[in-house]
């Protein structure tokens, strides 16, 4: 540290009357402004805002760099979806890898959003003989074809059903988001959901300072606490400005195609009118907006 | 204010009370203080490190906590299995049969609550969940419907009870406006608090093994198994220890009544085997993992087999008479019962609903030491309560701790010291 600044930095004393003034202060405005913490899908936008700065300044310091967090909302006549070519997967797993840094998912513990399941082509698409464990020396290998599977953003979400705190809900744009300030941790979600796509954290997280994604959303790749759940947002911090999530783009055999399905020249709607789509779990009525397809 | 201040003495004697006994007394109380601090300690690293701690994981994402949960809602259940037949085959003394279901309860609830907080992720944060600080996502999350049925249950038999103990203490019979509604009132929310939280798994389509209808009548029958099982031994133990006359026919009443809940237990569970297995589909998988576990994996194999085996030999034992009726059997009968619906509930509920996850993963869950510490640390605190409500129940509603009418003082010493003793002392 600079010698000139370490005398501007001693702390002034605090005297007993400002003190009580400050406190007196902080409790008549967490009282004043609707009895301290909310729900970040109730508060409003203004509020919103300076909630989002202290975020930053939070983040900043907690890695030493600086944090952007976005407050974006969803924008109208915007419904994303999610396509995945399985004829063309070969189970690199380069999405699992690009979304951890993306989404600055822990690094120790693990938490991965993305899961690829290696099939036997004889079952077909058969999750009781699927292997998310595969270690080969190259893929794809023989006999086998691969089904990545994350969070399918149903349109009517099992997880949010069951959260008795409404802790996570759908955003106008289809994306299941969760605050991760009021999540109580009780993991009814992850009873819900179809798709193991709701991952808990078991322990402390922790992303190493070189390695944060600085680009951030309130609602999406920002640090999580530990006890909480957290799941796929389809890289909110990305396609609410207007990009690719992170697995799309790095796919290497283009295999994951991203967009809006209110929007007909879009691709996904391309794909949906020419290909044959199917979901997961169709028997379950969840109705993913993640479809998958032979391309 | 006669009446607060009479209060004030009720809750005065009542302390004392709980501050006497004898050795027998003070060393279940330090038996029970020991797991506590255990279970405290492992809670207070639990809360430190996180739920990392236990063996739970995503694919199995409850456990231990919540499958203990769900088998303390049947126990506090049990209470209505006394409220029912008392008011229908009029046992003496009623009042303080059905009384003794109702601490149950309450003690049992306690737990219930216990459990499901030790789970949680984020306990500090569970005011989340209270309005209007909180947002409880009512009616939609049927949690949601649980946490409410609890604490009206809880709250209705603390009522009763504290009413009922108090009139007495007083020297006064019990209003029947109040108590009869509320009791009569505690028979649906019985099996209000039961068939809702079997409702919290039934209505999850992600898992196969919960969502089968048979789920909430199944929750039912072992309920009226094990809670009836514990009271049976409580209500042996204070005719033992107490002046307290319970006849032999009403112990008989219980365990036939329990012999029924048995076998309507085990032919809900066989109906359920014959559709998974005759159908054979792949949701056969889960009672599959259970009864036979799959490939090597077979952890959870002998407590299916002990679980069915016990409540074999208790529906043998209690629905013949000759050994329902005979101290021995009956005793062991309403052992197995409850030893069998425990691992039923405990292990074979939760676990095989998980195994194998929702991709087809198996991983094999079996509680780390700080699940079963801080399990124990539950059951202790409930029993711990349960022994103390005991300690000021029986020797009122004996009549032996009186307000003295008038002159605002307790009765002689003599009559207390009797009461101290009452409990373990004979």
């Amino acid at each position: 540290m600079d010698k000139n600044t370490s005398v501007d930095d001693r702390p002034e004393p605090v005297s007993r009357r400002k003190f009580a003034t400050c406190a007196a202060a902080a409790a008549a405005g967490w009282v004043l402004t609707a009895c301290g913490p909310r729900r970040l899908h109730d508060v409003p936008r203004d509020r919103l805002r300076q909630l989002v700065r202290d975020m930053e300044r939070e983040y900043s310091a907690r890695y030493g760099t600086t944090v952007a967090v976005s407050d974006a909302g969803p924008l109208p006549g915007v419904l994303f979806g999610y396509a995945l070519d399985i004829s063309r997967c070969i189970g690199c797993r380069r999405c699992v890898y690009a979304c951890v840094e993306e989404n600055n998912l822990t690094r120790d513990p693990q938490i991965h959003w993305i899961r690829v399941l290696q099939m036997d082509k004889e079952h077909g698409v058969d999750f009781t003989h699927a292997d998310p464990y595969y270690d080969p020396e190259q893929v794809p290998q023989e006999g086998h074809f691969y089904v990545p599977v994350s969070c399918q953003q149903c349109r009517d979400a099992p997880c949010t059903k069951v959260c008795p705190t409404g802790a996570t809900w759908t955003e106008q744009d289809g994306i299941v988001v969760i605050d991760y300030d009021w999540c109580i941790g009780c993991r009814c979600c992850m009873a819900a959901c179809p798709y193991g796509a709701r991952h808990f954290n078991w322990r402390t997280p922790s992303v190493p300072p070189a390695e944060v994604n600085p680009s951030m959303h309130y609602l999406g790749n920002r640090p999580r606490p530990r006890g909480v759940v957290e799941k796929c947002t389809f890289c909110i911090q990305r396609v609410r400005a207007g990009r690719y999530p992170a697995c799309v783009e790095v796919c290497p055999v283009g295999a994951r195609k991203f967009g809006n399905l209110l929007d007909p020249d879009s691709e996904i709607r391309y794909i949906i009118e020419h290909k044959r789509v199917m979901v997961l779990k169709e028997e379950l009525n969840t109705m993913p907006k993640f479809f998958y397809f032979y391309g | 204010m006669k009446t607060l201040r009479a209060f004030a003495g009720f809750v005065a004697a009542s302390l004392r009370l709980i501050g006497q006994g004898n050795a027998l007394y003070w060393g279940w109380i330090a038996a029970l203080l020991v797991l506590i601090v255990s279970g405290a300690l492992a809670y207070a690293e639990q809360l430190r490190v996180g739920l990392g701690l236990t063996a739970m994981r995503d694919q199995v994402s409850w456990g231990f906590y919540i499958g203990n949960f769900t088998f303390m809602v049947g126990v506090a259940a049990a209470a209505v299995v006394l409220v029912i037949p008392a008011y229908v085959y009029h046992w003496k003394p009623i009042r303080e049969i059905v009384m003794f279901g109702e601490l149950l309860a309450v003690s049992s609830i306690v737990m219930c609550l216990l459990f499901v907080t030790v789970d949680l992720g984020r306990p500090e944060r569970f005011w989340h969940l209270i309005p209007p600080f909180g947002r409880l996502n009512f009616p939609r999350s049927i949690l949601a419907w649980d946490v409410i049925v609890l604490n009206i249950y809880l709250l209705i038999n603390l009522v009763v009870v504290t009413h009922v103990l108090f009139r007495a203490f007083c020297g006064r019979p019990y209003s029947t406006r109040l108590v009869l509604p509320l009791v009569l009132f505690s028979i649906p929310m019985a099996i209000a608090i039961h068939t809702v939280t079997a409702f919290l798994y039934n209505g999850l389509a992600a898992r196969p093994y919960w969502n089968a209808s048979i789920l909430a009548p199944q929750f039912l029958a072992s309920a009226f198994s094990s809670g009836p099982a514990i009271l049976l031994a409580v209500l042996q133990l204070l005719r033992r220890f107490t002046r307290f006359e319970i006849r032999d026919e009403a112990l008989w009443k219980i365990a036939e009544l329990m012999a029924y809940a048995v076998f309507m237990n085990l032919f809900f569970h066989g109906a359920e085997v014959f559709k998974e297995y005759y159908s054979n589909t792949e949701h056969s998988l889960y009672t599959r993992y259970w009864f036979e576990g799959i490939g090597g994996h077979r952890t959870l194999v002998p407590y299916a087999w002990s679980a069915v085996t016990l409540q074999l030999i208790a529906l043998g034992l209690l629905i013949v008479p000759a050994t329902r009726r005979h101290v021995i059997t009956l005793n062991v009968g309403a052992l197995a019962t409850y030893a069998g619906c425990y691992i039923e509930k405990g292990m074979g509920l939760i676990i095989p609903g998980f195994t194998p996850d929702t991709l087809g993963e198996i991983y094999q869950y079996s509680p780390t030491m700080t699940e079963l510490r801080v399990a124990a640390g539950v059951f202790a605190v409930g029993f711990l309560l349960f022994t103390l409500l005991l300690r000021v129940t029986v020797p009122i509603l004996l009549g032996e701790l009186r307000l003295a009418q008038g002159e605002r003082r307790f009765e002689a010493p003599e009559a207390s010291g009797a009461a101290a003793a009452v409990l373990t002392e004979r």
